[in-house]
């Protein structure tokens, strides 16, 4: 078969490999994986040497300055989902970013005091 | 690439560099961590769902900031090794755009809207959206209403709280709530309501009856215990 046709699932979607050219091809973030909307925060730590850090990188690591959920990142520098987890993963990996605590553990629902801010905040809304 | 490959035993978590303070290209001093602490970010979504063309990218418009979103999913095996290119060259990843909408509700509150994916191939992103989720609503177009079967099997399946919303096309024939509940063969205690997703207030208070609903739930907030009603499609007991 031709490798250069595999490259391309349907012709809407592009390149199928370009996107994780940014990763280096990884899809998969080291560590756990990041939750759509786990709120990240950069830590305060410097970043060492800077040739081991990509533009994206640099711009994530900004975009992280304040906390800030993970699909509002992609969202904001248009990168797609997948390439923003790796690339949060290797700041995590470099102690850049954590994790924020979250209102509901990993997969869960929040508690009913959440619940019920959310509710009164859409009655004000 | 304009970057060294990773080396795992130079990215000691904590490593700062000599004679931290302000970094070039950190866009001045570098950001204060506390203001994790100080400014708790709390983030919780709901799941807008339902039959292609129900409604729901004018949904989730029509009562939050839309932003755009896409993601890159690898379509064969998940569990490739992280560094594994050989994995990838196989042609593996399709883009989805997704519906994706942000409310803020107050500083600290941020609540969001995810549609669904409607084509049958992207199933698999069904369990990421709905971990964690609130509840659901699903938007059930009259006109085919089976559309909305594969949502409401996916979320009673999974025990997400959900309510039906009956979008009101200008075309359709108006139907009661009690009708729709019964030709989708609905557990008696989920809410049917009418809505028009193009208006702001209809849509608030679709929410609204959700976030109720999700309160009269024995188990809300709670994950661990079970609901009060069995599957009614397992196995009677």
């Amino acid at each position: 078969m031709n490798p250069s046709a595999e490259r391309w699932l349907d012709w809407e979607a592009g390149p199928l490999v370009r996107p994780y050219a940014r990763t280096r091809g990884r899809t998969r973030p080291a560590g756990e994986g990041f939750e759509l909307i786990a709120v990240v925060a950069a830590t305060g730590a410097q970043p060492g040497d800077r040739l081991r850090y990509s533009p994206d990188h640099v711009r994530l690591l900004r975009g992280c300055a304040r906390p800030v959920a993970v699909v509002d990142l992609a969202s904001e520098f248009g990168l797609p989902l997948g390439v923003v987890r790796v690339l949060l993963g290797d700041l995590r990996e470099a102690g850049l970013i954590a994790v924020v605590d979250s209102a509901a553990p990993a997969g869960g629902r929040p508690g009913r005091g959440v619940l019920r801010e959310v509710l009164n905040g859409l009655r004000a809304l | 690439m304009a970057y060294a490959p990773s080396d795992p035993g130079e990215a000691a978590p904590g490593r700062t560099a000599p004679g931290a303070g302000e970094h070039p290209w950190f866009g001045g001093p570098a950001a204060p961590a506390a203001g994790a602490a100080a400014h708790p970010l709390v983030t919780t979504k709901i799941l807008i769902a339902g039959g292609f063309g129900a409604g729901k990218t004018t949904f989730v418009g029509s009562i939050s900031e839309i932003r755009p979103l896409r993601t890159e999913e690898p379509l064969t095996d998940r569990g490739v090794g992280v560094d594994d290119v050989t994995g990838v060259q196989g042609k593996t990843t399709t883009t989805v755009a997704m519906d994706f909408g942000r409310i803020t509700l107050s500083d600290q509150l941020l609540l969001y809207l995810f549609g669904t994916p409607g084509q049958d191939r992207f199933w698999f992103m069904w369990d990421e959206l709905a971990a964690g989720a609130i509840g659901a609503v699903v938007l059930a177009d009259t006109r085919r209403l089976t559309g909305c079967f594969p949502a409401i099997d996916y979320f009673e399946r999974r025990r997400l709280p959900f309510v039906v919303a009956v979008n009101c096309f200008d075309d359709a024939r108006r139907h009661d709530p009690r009708d729709v509940a019964i030709a989708l063969d609905l557990d008696p205690g989920v809410p049917v309501l009418l809505c028009d997703a193009r208006r702001r207030d209809s849509t608030k208070q679709v929410l609204i009856a959700l976030m109720e609903h999700v309160l009269s739930w024995p188990d809300a907030g709670d994950p661990g215990h079970d609901a009060r009603s069995p599957d009614r499609r397992g196995p009677a007991t």
